[in-house]
This record gives structure tokens, sequence and C-alpha cells, in this order.
């Protein structure tokens, strides 16, 4: 797949239990773009993330990854090409060792077990969990466990990153961590997130979910200054954006505060 | 600590035991396996009055925790902990069973006491060479050794989210109690009915985790069999152990050696 694009259109859910989860989400996404979902709890954020590679499947509308629509006969594929990392690593990392856990995806794909074991130093350095290679997974700290879930997914080598909630949970340090990975990786990225400075340093573009309704599409700048917008959101601006709660000084533009991370 | 986080870091500390570099812990998981099976078929087959000719034994697990530096103390207590429903399993033998089997300086002993012992002994044996086991093997050995003997993948799947999700699942009940706990000060709360509608949430939160669990691993892959890299070498050593061992049982179970022990030292003191 030469283009690692995502493209929703109408697309509905409704749960089981009759609950509409979402309602007329249309939106695309380009190669290599990273993209920030924001909105309140029970917005719809964790639902639409589901619909990308496929644990949900629409009531109404499509979902098309690299031009491949999501549907049962072509699953395989798309949750290859879309890696997808869960909120609670705990239910990402179900294997009795790390290494294990990290090797599951590549042995599934059918890889050689030479290569299963290059592709999961790989990953796992890539991560900077190297080091909890042997460990089992109960016996990781929060931010480990964030590292290595993530190199579970690095380790099938996806186009894309889908992300639920990545920095939920982690001390200051892990999630400052976490952030300059995120930065580093080229992967078209995906990012629900009530972490709204992550958001901010991350993604050029947010979309905001209300309701199960996509109520903005716009670029960070300009949805983080909407306050209207924010407030019927169940938001406020990302705190960086925000003036300072000693001093009382005006915020930063978001642009200068990615440039001295 | 509550029950539960003392069930938990036996469990763990069993685990750590098992990540101990020994000559038993480079054994291949499915000679000791194997040899521990045949240990209890031997244990269990036994006649139902038959105390002394079981000592013999204990000799396996004794080596085997000795070779494999698992603290014969700790897998004691935990026996201890589990010890009363063996000791219930039994208990009224010596009312149901009053024939006299023997006599020991003038005291009868029936055979409901004999039998008693023998279920002692018996458990001692069995539950205490499988910690040993799994304190020299790591229950993932055990569960490697199982799949490679072809027990059947749906079963080793089982084994293994278990004892991985055992631990959270653990936590989880703990912090329900601590809840509880914190608003029940000092009571019993509200008698019985809160640990039922507990139970009763745990388990709707375990299928929720086991859910999502699942999704996780849809997403990479899963299609019904757990994979794993890791290969196992079954050696010459191995099969000595194996070998050596099961012969050394069926020996055992054949021969009476405390007998023969006995006539061996009575004819030489004559």
């Amino acid at each position: 797949m030469s283009h690692h694009t995502i493209s929703v259109v109408d697309l509905g859910f409704v749960y089981p239990d009759g609950t509409r989860a979402l309602e007329d989400v249309s939106f695309e996404v380009g190669h290599g773009e990273a993209i920030a979902v924001v909105g309140a709890n029970g917005a719809g954020k964790s639902t639409l993330l589901m619909h990308l590679n496929g644990l949900l499947s629409p009531t109404q509308g499509t979902v098309h990854i690299g031009g491949l629509p999501v549907i049962k006969s072509t699953l395989p594929e798309i949750r290859r090409t879309v890696g997808m990392i869960f909120q609670d690593s705990d239910d990402q990392l179900f294997m009795p060792t790390v290494a294990e856990d990290v090797g599951f995806g590549p042995l599934n794909l059918g890889l050689p077990p030479e290569d299963v074991a290059a592709r999961v130093d790989e990953a796992l350095g890539r991560v900077g969990a190297a080091h909890l290679k042997e460990r089992p997974p109960y016996r990781l700290s929060g931010g480990e466990k964030r590292a290595v879930a993530i190199a579970t997914v690095l380790a099938m080598e996806p186009n894309m990153l889908v992300m639920d909630e990545p920095s939920s949970g982690l001390d200051p340090q892990a999630r400052r961590r976490l952030i300059g990975l995120l930065a580093s990786f080229e992967h078209t990225r995906i990012i629900a997130t009530h972490d709204l400075d992550m958001a901010a340093e991350l993604c050029e573009r947010v979309l905001v979910m209300s309701g199960g309704r996509l109520v903005a599409d716009a670029s960070v700048r300009d949805v983080f200054t909407d306050d209207e917008l924010l407030a019927a959101s169940g938001l406020e601006r990302p705190l960086g954006m925000q003036a300072c709660p000693v001093c009382g000084a005006a915020e930063a533009a978001p642009a200068d505060r990615a440039g001295d991370r | 600590m509550s029950a539960i986080a003392t069930g938990l870091s036996t469990l763990d500390r069993l685990d750590r035991l098992a990540q101990q570099d020994t000559a038993i812990h480079r054994l291949d998981p499915r000679a000791k396996v194997l040899t521990t099976l045949v240990f209890i078929v031997c244990v269990v087959s036994f006649g139902k009055y038959d105390v002394i000719q079981l000592l013999p034994f204990l000799v396996y697990p004794v080596v085997l925790a000795a070779g494999g530096r698992v603290p014969l103390g700790f897998v004691a207590r935990i026996l201890l902990v589990v010890s009363p429903f063996a000791l219930f399993v039994g208990v009224f033998n010596p009312f149901l069973d009053r024939q006299v089997v023997a006599e020991i300086g003038g005291l009868q002993i029936s055979g409901g006491w004999v039998s008693y012992a023998s279920i002692i002994l018996r458990f001692l044996l069995t539950a205490g060479v499988a910690l040993v086991l799994t304190a020299t093997t790591s229950f993932i050995g055990i569960c490697l050794a199982l799949e490679k003997l072809r027990v059947p993948d749906v079963l080793v799947t089982q084994l293994l989210l278990l004892f991985r999700y055992i631990f959270v699942l653990g936590d989880e009940a703990q912090r329900l109690g601590q809840a509880r706990r914190l608003r029940s000060f000092g009571h019993r709360g509200m008698g019985l009915r809160p640990y039922g509608l507990m139970l009763g949430q745990l388990l709707l939160r375990s299928f929720a985790r086991a859910q999502r669990v699942y999704e996780a691993m849809l997403c990479r892959g899963f299609d019904g069999r757990i994979r794993m890299a890791r290969t196992l070498h079954f050696g010459r050593a191995d099969l000595l152990f194996t070998l050596g061992w099961t012969a050394l049982f069926v020996a055992f179970r054949l021969v009476d050696v405390p007998l023969l022990l006995g006539r061996l030292t009575t004819g030489m003191g004559q």
C-alpha cells in the first residue's frame, strides 16, 4: 500500500443496546499526518477509533484505509497496516514476557523466528525498553507498560498508529518521553486524548467530537483558541495556551512552544 | 496484607524462584512434567492402608527442591495453608473404620487412622511435588511443555492467560475490598450482601476486560492459537533424568523398599 491515508464517510454507529455513538462523521487523513481527536467523555472518540481497524463495523457509512474498504475480507491487511495502542496497557500485554508479547504479532504474520527476534529487538530498542525484554508484564511500571505496548505495535511495522489516551496515567517525565517518542514517528498518527497540551505539541490538526458528531476539523491554532467551541464540547484551552496562573502572563503560541522542547 | 495480596505474593515468589539458574532449572520442562506425572500416578496408585511404602517417594521432591534451591520452609508454608482440604477429606476415617490393623507397644491402631495418615502423606507428596515443579520450571515453562506434549491449544491458552491476568484480577479485587472497608468503619458493613454484589461486579469487569484483551489480540493477528518463539531442547541429560526417576518410582511401587531395608538391617543385627 503506497498511501497511508484514512477516509471516513458518513460514519454512523449504534451500539446493540441502542446507544447512538456516532452520527454522520466524515473526514480524511493524509499521508504522514498527525491528528488529535478530542472531546468530552462519551463523545465517541474511542468508538471512532475502533472503526479504524475494524474492531467495530459501521451501521452506516464507510471507512477506507489506504484505499481499502474496512470489511471482513480486508481485516488481516487492515490490522497489519493500522497499529492500535489501547488505553489500558494491561489489556494489550497478554503474553508471559515482554519479548513474547512483542513477538506475538510478527509470529502471527507468519515471519520466521529469526526475523521475529530481530523485530522484537528493534521495536524494544525504538521505545527504549530493550532492558525489559525478559520481564513479565505484571512487573512493569505504568510508563514501562506503555512503552512496551507501543513496541508490540511497532514490531508489526504498521503504516499508521491509532492511539487511545496514550498519556493517561503517566508521570510527567514518562509523559514527556512518550511525547518525544511519538514526535519522532513518521507514521500517520491518530491520537484520541484529553491531554490537550500533548495534542497541541504533536498534531497539526484537531478533530473535535461532541455527542457522537464531528463538530470541528481544523488546525490546532484555530480549535484551541475558539473558546466558544471548546466550552460547547466540554473542553478548555490547553494549559500552555492559558494565561499563567501564577504571574498572569499571556500564553505562548503553540508553534513557539513546539520549538523549545 | 489481605488474603488476596498474600496469595499473589506467594505466586510471585514461586515465579521468581523459577527464574533461578540451576541444573534442575535448565532441564527441559517436558522432562520435569513427565517425570512428575509418573511420580503422581505411582503415589496415588498405592492401596488405602499403605503408609510406610510411600515414604521413599519423599526423595524426589526433596532432591528436586535442594537441586533447584527451593527453600523447603516456603513449600511447607504453602502446604500448610492448603492442607485443610486434605485434612477434612479423611477426617471421618478413624471413626468409620475401627478395625485394629496394628499394635505398637500395646497401643492399638485402627485402619481408619492408617488410611487417614496415608491420605495426608499422599497429599503432601503430590501437592509438594507440584509446588517444587512450578518453582523450578515456571508456570510458563509448564504450559510450554504441555503444549509440546500435545495438550489441546485451548487449554494451554487458558492457562497462559490465567497466569497473566490473575495478578490484574487480584489487584482489582483488592481495590474493591479496600473501597468497601473504607466505608464500613470497622463494622461488618452490611453483612454478606456486599460481597455477593462485589463478586458480581468483579465478574462483569472481567467480562469487559476479556473483551478488550481479545480485541487487542485480534489487532495483532490472533487466529485462535498462541504462538511462542521459545524452542525446547530435549537432550541427553533430560532423557537420563526422566528415565532414571521413572525407573526408581516404578521400583518403589513394585518393591516394598522399607520392608526390604528392615529385613536387611534386622538380618545383619542377628
